[in-house]
Formats: C-alpha cells, sequence, structure tokens
C-alpha cells in the first residue's frame, strides 16, 4: 500500500513547511526558499509568507506537493506496549506474579537538571491525571530526581535490589543524551547489572526503536504516562521470571 | 505599571498579617546568616576587590587564594588578599598574575595595619566608581529611550551554549523586539563551585556563564540598542554554588536582572540550605547595590506541584522572598518576584483561575516588577496547540500588568528555541499586548464570582501555609518537604562543607561598604 501526504484529495502530496535561511527578505530571498523547497524534490512549491528575522534572516512558510509515495506495508515498528493496563491492573498484576513489591529507580541522569519527566512517571501526583509510580501501592518507587550520575544510578539500584531502572533524559542538544545513555549501558554490564535490571528510558527525543539501538529494554517518548511504563516494566519481568 | 485599584476585594488585613509572618520566618535566619560567610562570598569579595584570572588548569584566582586561606577564610579572605597588595607593593593585575603562577599569599607577613585599611578604602572606592558608573549609564540611556519602554517587558531566552553564537541570536530578538536576553546557563553549572574563566564555546543546552561572556553580551546588546534607540536589558542565573560571585561579575559587567532566588538552591538543586541562606543574602546586597532587578524562581513549584492545588505555595514562597530581599537591603522596585501560568489547559475555568492568581499576585505586589513565566509543563510537540496557550498567557499578562513577561516558545518540550520561534512568539506577544492595551483598566470582577473566590481563598492558604512554616522554623520546614514537595536535610545537599561562622575580626570592607551604600542597620 502506496501512501502520500493528504491535503484536500487523495493522494494530492500536500506538506505544509516552514523554515528559516540565512539571507536578506525580499523578492529574492522568496525565490530563493521557493527553490530550495523544489530542491527538497518537492513540486509546485509556494512561498505564503516571509519576515525578516533581522537583517540577515529571513522566515518563510511554505506549502508544496510531493511525489514521493511510501511502501506502508513494508514499515516496521514495535511499540514497547500495545496495550496499558491502569494503576489497579498494574497492582493486581504484580501481587498475582511476584507475590511482593517490586522496586523501581527513577532518574534525570548525567548533567540534565530537568525534572519535569521523571516526575511526570514517579510522583504520586502524576501528569494530567494520570497517577505516577509511588502512588502503586505495589510498587516501592524512588526517584532520585535529577543530576544524577550513572555511577550513583546504578549504586543505588545495587543497594536497593532494584527490579527496574527508569532514566529520563530531556536535554539532547549535540546528542549529549546519546553518549550519557550508552555509557550508563557500558557500565552496567562492566558491573555485570544489565541481566538483572530492566532499563527503560524516556524523553521528547526518545523512541523504542532508539532505545534498542543503545541496548535499552524499552523507550517511551512524548504523552507516555505511568501505567504504560509500569505495564511494560511488570510483563518483562514476569517473562524473564517465567524463563528461569 | 500603573497602580491599579483592586479588583479582587483582597482583605487588606490578611496581607499585613502574612507579610508579618514572612517577617517571624525569615528573622531566626537573618541572624545566622549575620554570623556566617562561604567560601563563594569570601571570592565575590576577593572579585570585587579586583581578584581575576586563572591558573594553568583553569583555577580561578579567588579560588587560589580561598583554598590557601583555609579555615581562615572564617576572618575574611580580603585581609590576605589585600596585605599581599600591600606588602608587595603591587597593583591587583600584577599580583593576580603573580598568584595564578603559583605564589602563596598567606604566608606573606603581615603589613601595617593603617596600610592595609588605606589600600582596601581605595579598592572599595574603585569598585564603588564602576558600580555607581553602571547605574548611572542605565538610568541615563532608559531616561534618554523612555518611549520606546513598554509593558509587560518582554524577556526571551537564548541558549546556543556558544556565546558567540547566542549574540547572534540575541541580536535578532532584540531587532524583532525582546527588551530583555537571558543567556541560558550550561547545564550542572549551579553545581560548580568555582565560576570558569574567559569566553566560551562549549555548553549543553545553554552557555557558560563567566565574566568574559557577560561582557561579549553586554557589548552586543549595548550595540543594537544605541541602533534601536530602545534599551535591552541582559540577564544571567544568580543561582547554585556560586550565587555572590555571579553576583559580583553582574555588578561589575552591568547585568540588569539576575535570577536569584532564596531558596531554589536547596530545593532544586539540593544545596545546603545553610549555605544558600546565606550566599542569597550576600547576592541580594550585590545586586541592589548595583541596582540588578532580581526574578524569583516560584514558577518552578508548579513544574513539580499541580498549579491549581499548590497555588498558595508560590503566594508563600513570593512573601518569603520579598522578605529575604528587604533584609538585604533591596528596594521593592527591584524584586521580580516569579510565578507561572502552568495549570493544566483542559481544567474548565483554567483561565479564569490563571487571572485570578496574576491579578491577585499584582494587588499584593503592587510596585514589585513581577516575572511571569510561560506554560512549560503541558506544552507537547503539538505546537499549534502550544502557540494558543501562549495566546492565552500573554493575554493574561497584559491585561494584569504583568512587568516581565518570559514568552512562552511554541516548540518548548522538542529543543532549544530555533530562530523562528523567538520571531513567533514575540510576534504574538507584540499582537496580544497591542491590542487588549487598555482593557486592564476597562475590567473590574463580579462580586462573589469565580476569579474574586478563587484569590481569597488563595490568600487563605497562604496565610495557613506560613503559619505552620512560622511553626515549624523554616529549616524543619524545608526538612519536612513543606515546599515544593521536595525533603532536603539541615545537613544534607551540596556546599556544607564551604560555610564557616565568622571568626572574632572578621573583616570584609565590601560588605562594610554594602551594608552602608544599602542603609542596613545590624
Amino acid at each position: 500500500m502506496f501512501i502520500k501526504p493528504y491535503g484536500d484529495t487523495l493522494d494530492d502530496g500536500a506538506v505544509q513547511l516552514s523554515f528559516t535561511l540565512p539571507v536578506c527578505c525580499g523578492g529574492r530571498a522568496k525565490e530563493g526558499a521557493r527553490q530550495y523547497v523544489l530542491k527538497l524534490g518537492f513540486k509546485h512549491a509556494e512561498i505564503v509568507h516571509a519576515h525578516p528575522l533581522s537583517p540577515e534572516f529571513t522566515f518563510f512558510v511554505a506549502y508544496a506537493k510531493t511525489d514521493v509515495a511510501l511502501d506502508y506495508s513494508k514499515v516496521e515498528y514495535a511499540e514497547a506496549v500495545d496495550k496499558s493496563m491502569n494503576m489497579t491492573q498494574v497492582d493486581e498484576f504484580i501481587k498475582e506474579h511476584f507475590k511482593r513489591k517490586l522496586v523501581i529507580l527513577g532518574a534525570c541522569t548525567g548533567t540534565d537538571a530537568h525534572t519535569v519527566g521523571i516526575d511526570a512517571i514517579m510522583n504520586m501526583k502524576g501528569y494530567d491525571h494520570h497517577f505516577g509510580l509511588e502512588r502503586y501501592t505495589m510498587i516501592d518507587a524512588y526517584n532520585l530526581g535529577s543530576q544524577v550520575p550513572n555511577e550513583k544510578l546504578l549504586e543505588q539500584a545495587k543497594r536497593l535490589k532494584a527490579d527496574a531502572v527508569l532514566v529520563s533524559q530531556i536535554v539532547t542538544q549535540k546528542d549529549v543524551h546519546i553518549h550519557n545513555l550508552t555509557n550508563l549501558i557500558e557500565l552496567a554490564e562492566a558491573e555485570k547489572l544489565r541481566d538483572k535490571l530492566v532499563m527503560v528510558i524516556g524523553g521528547p527525543r526518545v523512541n523504542n526503536k532508539l532505545a534498542k539501538e543503545l541496548g535499552y529494554d524499552a523507550g517511551f517518548g512524548p504523552g507516555t504516562f505511568a501505567e504504560d511504563v509500569a505495564t511494560f516494566v511488570v510483563k518483562k519481568l514476569a517473562r524473564t521470571l517465567l524463563k528461569k | 505599571m500603573p497602580a491599579t485599584k483592586s479588583k479582587l476585594g483582597l482583605s487588606k488585613q490578611k496581607i499585613a498579617g502574612a507579610r508579618a509572618l514572612a517577617a517571624k520566618i525569615a528573622a531566626p535566619v537573618q541572624k545566622y546568616i549575620e554570623k556566617h560567610t562561604t567560601v563563594t562570598v569570601e571570592r565575590a569579595t576577593l572579585r570585587l576587590l579586583g581578584a581575576d584570572g586563572a591558573d594553568k588548569d583553569g583555577v580561578p584566582v579567588p579560588n587560589i587564594v580561598v583554598s590557601q586561606c583555609g579555615e581562615a577564610a572564617a576572618g575574611g579572605a580580603a585581609r590576605t588578599y589585600i596585605n599581599a597588595l600591600v606588602k608587595r607593593s603591587s597593583t591587583t593585575e600584577q599580583l593576580n598574575e603573580e598568584i595564578a603562577a603559583g605564589l602563596d599569599i598567606t604566608g606573606i607577613p603581615a603589613a601595617d595595619e593603617k596600610q592595609v585599611k588605606a589600600r582596601a578604602a581605595d579598592l572599595v572606592e574603585r569598585l564603588d566608581a564602576r558600580i555607581s558608573g553602571n547605574v548611572k549609564y542605565r538610568r541615563e540611556r532608559l531616561a534618554e529611550w523612555k518611549e520606546a519602554e513598554k509593558s509587560p517587558l518582554i524577556y526571551v531566552i537564548v541558549a546556543t551554549g556558544n556565546i558567540y553564537e547566542d549574540v547572534k541570536q540575541a541580536r535578532a530578538a532584540a531587532l524583532q523586539g525582546a527588551d530583555i536576553v537571558a543567556v541560558i546557563r550550561t547545564t550542572a553549572q549551579s553545581l560548580l563551585d568555582y565560576v570558569p574563566y574567559g569566553a566560551t564555546t562549549e555548553g549543553f543546552g545553554g552557555t557558560f556563564a563567566t565574566q568574559e561572556n557577560f561582557r561579549i553580551m553586554r557589548k552586543a546588546l549595548d550595540e543594537v540598542a544605541a541602533q534601536e534607540k530602545r534599551y535591552i536589558r541582559l540577564v544571567n542565573y544568580c543561582s547554585g554554588l556560586c550565587m555572590p560571585e555571579i553576583a559580583a561579575m553582574g555588578a561589575l559587567e552591568r547585568l540588569d536582572m539576575m535570577l536569584n532566588d532564596s531558596m531554589y538552591g536547596i530545593l532544586f538543586r539540593d544545596i545546603n540550605m545553610y549555605r544558600t541562606f546565606t550566599d542569597q543574602h550576600f547576592s541580594r546586597m550585590i545586586n541592589a547595590a548595583a541596582d540588578i532587578t532580581i526574578n524569583t524562581g516560584e514558577d518552578n513549584y508548579l513544574t513539580t506541584s499541580d498549579a491549581i492545588e499548590k497555588a498558595h505555595t508560590v503566594l508563600a514562597s513570593q512573601f518569603i522572598n520579598e522578605r529575604f530581599a528587604a533584609n538585604a537591603g533591596m528596594p521593592e522596585r527591584l524584586m521580580g518576584l516569579g510565578h507561572a501560568f502552568e495549570m493544566n489547559p483542559s481544567t474548565k475555568n483554567g483561565f479564569l483561575y490563571e487571572y485570578a492568581q496574576a491579578q491577585m499576585a499584582r494587588e499584593i505586589f503592587p510596585v514589585h516588577p513581577l516575572k511571569y513565566m510561560p506554560p512549560t509543563k503541558f506544552m507537547t510537540g503539538d505546537v499549534f496547540k502550544g502557540y494558543a496557550m501562549n495566546t492565552m498567557f500573554n493575554f493574561v499578562s497584559k491585561a494584569t500588568n504583568q512587568s516581565i513577561e518570559l514568552l512562552g516558545m511554541l516548540t518548548e518540550a522538542i529543543h532549544t528555541p530555533y530562530l523562528q520561534d523567538r520571531y513567533l512568539a514575540i510576534a504574538n506577544a507584540r499582537y496580544v499586548h497591542e491590542n487588549i492595551a487598555d482593557f486592564s483598566s476597562e475590567i473590574e470582577f463580579r462580586k462573589g464570582g469565580i476569579i474574586r473566590r478563587r484569590a481569597a481563598q488563595v490568600l487563605d492558604e497562604t496565610a495557613a501555609m506560613l503559619r505552620e512554616v512560622e511553626k515549624a522554623g523554616i529549616f524543619d520546614a524545608i526538612a519536612k518537604g513543606m515546599f515544593a514537595e521536595v525533603k532536603r536535610p539541615k545537613d544534607g545537599g551540596k556546599g556544607l562543607d564551604g560555610v564557616f561562622e565568622k571568626a572574632r575580626g572578621y573583616w570584609n570592607p565590601v560588605e562594610v561598604y554594602l551594608r552602608r551604600k544599602l542603609k542596613i542597620s545590624r
């Protein structure tokens, strides 16, 4: 099945773009922007708005059409979880399969000082009316906060006998999150902790595919709630338990 | 900002009661502060006296001197530094170079006390000339370009990590209409117990705060200001383990605003509470002396807690910040108390609650240059929804006469702002500000209506919270997690080992100067 963007007619290939070019605003800039959009491979590019940001920069809004189509049947992507359980179901699931509380650690690691992501998943209050893991009766949740060094996270995981660690990365400038996440996996392997822990990452520029590539069990992007992460963690732990 | 008549009918008695509680809460902390100094207070003092530069490993001269002093820093590091200047008959520049090259100044024999005091007086006079000159320059420019001054002032952020790239973005932002440019610091600088030296081009999510970077950005903004005939204010972060040193650098390089909160470091950066309280006081004296407007960080409470349920924690913190600032001799016109538009956008009547909160802050703090922060917590990758939310925020900001408006970026949850994101934010703000210019003087709120009731409720909850904090004592209140739901033990956190009880005969000529200038009685 081949697909193209849909504007107002099937397969019209209509796309909306906005971008800035390092040129002074004017007729030549608009024509340059139009040609640039064509160079990207679009057809019928139209610059509908141009505005100077400074004498050296101009902002453009463009509409364009594309002939490029994608064979959607060839696209593969596995979500970390298909259907999430709710908080009560997760607690029940833990009671049934483990007969003890699970220990989950969360942290925003490296130099990253943003707690907004890990707080959304961990805090009692949760986010947007979805309670965080601290509220789950069968989970001992520890939120280590921000700027947690990888070494410290693993040390705490060992000390608290954690079943899973959740790592949040918000700052992604110059791919700092990739370096930091890779470092954590390497440390966990060196410490022989990798097989004992379910390791999950989250953040605005994170998804399940990236997580797998970096050696994590799962990755969660924007729009994730505590129950999504909890569902993945408990099911993964149950599968590992069955294997033993 | 225009002093508006009360639209909320808040009880003056209750407001005065809350202020009195804040004074009671701050009093024991102030007693502690008077008796203590910290490594960074000493380093800030040295910087203001002229200590600068770094050794070949990048260790700053002020750090070298305070390390050399060791425990003796409890008597005041200024004496050691000035003594060395006198004994070696050096200029500060010469001595700085020698210290950077390895000279230990603690072994130098004591000079004549009179000569030390005389040299200190000279250095303080030079300092006062520099600071007063900066204040005068700013006042003259603001007076000269008065017509260009709008309200609220539009505040934007640059955060490339490279000071030269920051300059390009700041210049573009100023040309588009920004009045205030903040250079975000690189992540984790707040936890460094030194201030790096020189111009920097590497940083994550921000740029190192260094004196040279301050100078570079100041120069660039002054150039755009002259071109635009509009004074452009420069902001940095006076927080973390080097709070007073950043204040010192800002005073010397004419920054105009500083993010400077009395409790932020404790709650959100896990810096020890004794360290933070002592540091914030000294840093605020410097800011006040240099006529620098502070911005407090109450918005942070709402990114960790719910903005509707915990609205009173913001107001409580504003009262406490106000008191600590006053204790540092800071006039109200420099107290940019913070708050934020962070309620869940799917809340029914959420806009009315936001409006009530902002109007309440304006009425309780009528002459304070309130700093209003945009939605961040509920911003998603949906840039179109985000742009709509920012429009609502801009509306409340103008309608309630906020003073400093940090603009929301439509790409808030995605990446550090692109050039065009900032333009779109400024265009949105200018459109709303102009389109509802006199809305505030047209509108009144219904007696017994949602907005009045909400404001009264938040004020009541605030008073109740302040009573509890006063009863527990603020040190214990923080330890118990009464602020931002974060618990910080008294002896926990970073930097406690850098706090000293002032030794008998403690001498700090800069402190004496600041207290005199700000008319703070002992």
